[in-house]
């Protein structure tokens, strides 16, 4: 499938990128900032729409990796510029350019100083992060994946809080100290797997024991410091609360999942047995980080902090569904990481709405705004009530999937995970009833209600958030072949079962 | 000593190069003061008319003079790279040399007679020649670093290069002494024949090998021999420091890669935890000591210790993924490093050269193109994909896990993960914060051209490095199968 005579998923990756070089001429011009904000929107909604296109050419018949390219791209060990996509990256795919328009209208009034290049460093984001969803040769996947990092450790750093230089440098550190070690793990498997660098080629043969389970810890240290896992999250509370709302979102909706989606992709059906070796230390850190990230956001006065932790914790349910190896619980953990996507995009959307009227986020500083901001207050509302996964909205199916399909084996684990349903609605709870309820407070008067271009960012999204989770399987269609073709491959091999 | 056609023809580069260096020392005292830059013009030209001689003699794997002196496209690949380096040098060293009132017509000179000193090294066939090679270079370099004679901290580095220098070439001479009265020969193929008996490896030859590994060490300032860098780098007029780091590093390695392979392949198991010893004390120290640098040239200095390091793992295991890897990388960091210096050398506050990390500061608001350049060098350096140097470390890697040293792979990278502290802290100085002191950036075309060329070679060997790829796997055939 091609789009304008190039292959539909280089001008996915690529279009963002050069297209973000038609706001070079504006770079210094101070009084063109109203240009290139609508140049940057209509760039991502181009993308948006084309990239729907995936899915009307996408066979959900078929887990084969579909749309392919593959072209030598370095000859000296076999490294290849290809592409691909199966459900899996698909739905992540829709996802990330549904989303980034959502944060170029959050950047309307939030973003203030150096427009151009902060719309630059989005769209260059936006075709890194597709490039990681669509990359099927190992290296090139590990280009987009560090890649990421530039433009995002510079939208933390240049228009970030008060101590945004600590939160990028932590932000960047991090995440690069875990992908080095992906790296080494890379390398390994070229050797080990037969001179390539081809995922399809590399998933599906039985590496020794041993080689299984140093490559799947080293893989960890990268993907588990993405999601983030339980003793490796650190870095997200100060990158979230430090970021602007755009930054907040893409971290948050995209980024956490490239972790999951890492897993999904390279731990478990190349390392099958390490994935069952490890089970019960995943599922321990899963549970603990569903539990642990729940309690600390009812501990958060800084609201953006509060939904960062509970963040920990619902991607804490997905890598719980991943864990349990069946169906349900990977098909549910696809399912949390869209709609947590969707939803936790939203909740910083939101947040940032509040932010640009009074600069504040902690809940202290709320109180009754409902009064003022009655559309708001019901939009707030709904996303809140998605996130504690209330039935009928979309976070339930995820959520639900996950507790069934992890009950079937674990079902000590599964009950412990439960508790986090229970802490969520707490925290969101309160969340919502100092904030849109409750006392009156100064800061909360006299704040406009939604403006044209934050209606543009909410309601497709309050609109997903019902369709999804009244009407589910269309979605779960598109990925059910590829979720029940890993659950094959990630059966573990007879003769580890021997020892 | 036989001047056949064939030996002279062979030789063409290098006496090209010295003829013109010696004319333009000729033509020095007739030029006007204003017209210096004609001289650099002129250098500029000379190392295109070689490189031109150059590219006629590849393909052919010539031992010349008896064998003491080899033209092959290994050696070649090397002479180009010196050019390259040499040709952008000049075009910072144009209108830094004005501003910095050392304009005089020696410096081409000496900057050709360097490179003619690096290209014999690169080509010599025999441990004296490759002695009179490294000898020319530094006799060169030691002129060039002292070349602010008013300045205090110049002639400081200068001396202690020199101190230090002839001390690392006593040294290595005395190793190429011990080698010839063990062996017998100084040719590197007789050598490499000697020492392929299995009675031959005496305490002396191992001895001298130990000795000429230290000069080399020395030369390629890797760890525990990197103690001039710091300093040396740091007093130096900026231009050479570049020079030095870029040009001279890679023609070092060239001839360390070449002796080791060639000569001692033998003898592999005495010198390959030699090996990793250096590898793994120069990333440690290079990339530790880096992180509280407050001058700029110093971080980088500490920076190419570091890179050097990593490089040496290429020298680990003599195989096609080890050559191919140590070659990409010195030709990325030839262009990563240049351009580093380029910007700071034109980067200046109150009239004198902005040195400290401090002096970045809010670049991105005065010269977004300034800043931007200098972001993809730092990336680069700290081996951020899409740039050149990710492939390059990505490639070293390689090698190290194909040589069976998968560790020593994890020790690197997780190193490399300490480095990048200090490459995104200029980053975030120059982005993060806002700019308070009068630093102005004003670069002229020479300049520009010569950025704009390390830049785009930055960004072309990470993302689209096919033609050089093809070029060096060219080279290198002739010394691996």
């Amino acid at each position: 499938m091609t789009f304008l005579s190039v292959p539909i998923l280089t001008f996915l990756i690529f279009f963002p990128v050069v297209a973000s070089l038609l706001i070079l001429p504006f770079y210094r011009r101070p009084d063109s900032d109203g240009i290139v904000k609508w140049a940057a929107l209509g760039i991502t909604v181009v993308e948006f729409v084309v990239s729907l296109s995936l899915l009307v050419g996408h066979d959900p018949h078929l887990y084969q990796m579909q749309f392919t390219e593959n072209h030598v791209w370095i000859p000296f060990a076999n490294i290849h510029y290809a592409l691909g996509i199966d459900g899996i990256s698909l739905v992540l795919i829709l996802m990330t350019t549904l989303l980034m328009p959502m944060t170029v209208l959050t950047s309307w009034v939030g973003i203030s100083k150096q427009i151009p290049l902060f719309m630059i460093n989005l769209l260059v984001l936006e075709g890194a992060m597709i490039g990681v969803f669509c990359a099927t040769d190992f290296v090139l996947f590990y280009v987009f994946w560090e890649a990421m990092l530039i433009p995002m450790y510079l939208i933390i750093g240049v228009w970030g809080g008060p101590n945004r230089i600590y939160a990028a440098i932590k932000f960047f550190l991090y995440t690069l100290a875990g992908s080095l070690l992906l790296l080494v793990t890379i390398i390994a498997l070229y050797f080990v797997g037969g001179h390539t660098f081809d995922i399809t080629r590399l998933s599906g043969q039985h590496y020794g024991m041993t080689f299984q389970i140093l490559a799947f810890a080293a893989m960890f240290a990268a993907f588990a410091v993405k999601i983030p896992m339980f003793p490796f999250h650190t870095w997200l509370p100060d990158a979230h609360v430090e970021a602007p709302t755009a930054g907040s979102v893409i971290l948050a909706s995209i980024m956490l999942k490239m972790g999951a989606y890492g897993f999904l992709r390279f731990s478990l059906p190349m390392f099958p047995d390490a994935s069952h070796f490890f089970t019960p230390f995943m599922l321990a850190l899963s549970v603990i980080a569903i539990v642990w990230g729940a309690f600390m956001a009812l501990a958060q006065e800084d609201m953006k902090k509060l939904i960062a932790y509970s963040s920990v914790s619902h991607m804490g349910v997905v890598t719980l569904g991943i864990f349990v190896f069946n169906t349900q619980g990977i098909e549910g953990a696809l399912m949390q990481m869209l709609n947590h996507g969707i939803t936790t995009g939203a909740l910083f959307l939101c947040i940032g709405v509040l932010y640009d009227r009074s600069h504040s986020r902690l809940l202290s500083e709320y109180g009754g705004i409902a009064k003022q901001m009655p559309v708001y207050s019901t939009l707030l509302v709904i996303f809140a009530l998605s996130s504690l996964a209330l039935p009928g909205t979309n976070s339930f199916v995820g959520e639900f999937l996950v507790l069934i399909g992890s009950f079937r084996n674990h079902a000590v684990v599964s009950s412990l995970a439960t508790t986090g349903v229970i802490l969520s609605a707490m925290y969101l709870l309160y969340m919502l009833s100092r904030v849109v309820w409750g006392v009156y407070t100064p800061k909360s008067y006299a704040m406009p209600d939604l403006k044209p271009y934050e209606w543009g960012a909410l309601l497709p999204l309050v609109v997903l958030v019902i369709v999804i989770g009244l009407i589910p399987n269309p979605v779960l269609s598109v990925f059910h072949q590829s979720v029940a073709h890993l659950v094959s491959q990630v059966q573990p091999s007879p003769v580890a079962l021997l020892h | 000593m036989n001047f056949s056609p064939v030996n002279i023809m062979g030789t063409m580069p290098e006496i090209y190069l010295t003829v013109l260096g010696s004319l333009l020392l000729l033509m020095e005292p007739f030029i006007p003061r204003e017209k210096r830059s004609w001289l650099g013009l002129f250098a500029i030209a000379s190392l295109f008319f070689a490189m031109i001689a150059t590219i006629g003699l590849n393909g052919k794997g010539l031992p010349l003079y008896q064998g003491l002196y080899i033209v092959d496209p290994f050696s070649n690949f090397f002479k180009i790279a010196i050019y390259v380096g040499t040709i952008i040098t000049i075009l910072f060293s144009l209108p830094y040399l004005e501003k910095e009132e050392i304009h005089v017509g020696e410096y081409y000179g000496f900057l050709l007679f360097a490179a003619v000193g690096m290209m014999i090294m690169v080509s010599a066939g025999d441990l004296i020649t490759l002695f009179l090679g490294i000898e020319l270079m530094s006799l060169c370099l030691y002129v060039l670093v002292g070349l602010k004679r008013t300045i205090h901290r110049s002639v400081e580095a200068s001396f202690k290069y020199f101190l230090l220098g002839a001390f690392a070439s006593a040294i290595f001479l005395y190793g190429i002494s011990l080698l010839y009265g063990a062996s017998g020969t100084e040719t590197i193929s007789g050598l490499a024949a000697f020492v392929q008996n299995p009675g031959a490896l005496k305490p002396m030859v191992i001895g001298g090998m130990i000795l000429t590994m230290v000069g080399f060490a020395f030369k390629v300032s890797a760890a525990p021999f990197h103690m001039w860098t710091p300093d040396v780098y740091e007093g130096a007029p900026t231009v050479v420091t570049g020079f030095m780091a870029s040009v001279g590093k890679i023609a070092a390695f060239g001839v360390f890669l070449r002796v080791f392979w060639v000569a001692f392949s033998a003898n592999k198991d005495h010198w390959t935890w030699l090996i990793i010893t250096i590898a793994i004390l120069s990333m440690l120290i290079g990339n530790i000591v880096a992180l509280v640098q407050k001058n700029i040239k110093r971080m980088l200095a500490y920076s190419s210790i570091g890179h050097a390091g990593y490089a040496v793992i290429g020298l680990l295991n003599p195989s096609r993924e080890s050559l191919f890897a140590l070659m990409f990388y010195l030709f990325v960091y030839l262009f990563m490093t240049l351009g580093a210096f380029g910007i700071v050398l034109i980067l200046r506050r109150k009239g004198v050269e902005g040195e400290e990390i401090q002096d970045f500061v809010g670049l991105n608001k005065k010269n977004p193109m300034a800043a931007f350049l200098m972001l993809i060098f730092m990336f680069s350096l700290a081996g951020i994909p899409p740039f050149g140097g990710f492939l390059a470390k990505f490639y070293i890697f390689m090698a190290a896990v194909h040589a069976g040293f998968t560790w020593l792979a994890v020790v690197g990278v997780l190193l490399s993960a300490v480095g990048a502290y200090y490459y995104i802290r200029v980053v975030m100085a120059m982005y993060m914060k806002d700019p308070e002191e009068t630093v102005e950036f004003l670069p002229n075309r020479m300049e520009k051209i010569a950025l704009f060329l390390t830049a785009a070679m930055t960004v072309i060997m990470g993302v689209f490095p096919l033609p050089f790829v093809h070029y060096i796997e060219t080279s290198l055939a002739i010394l691996v199968p």
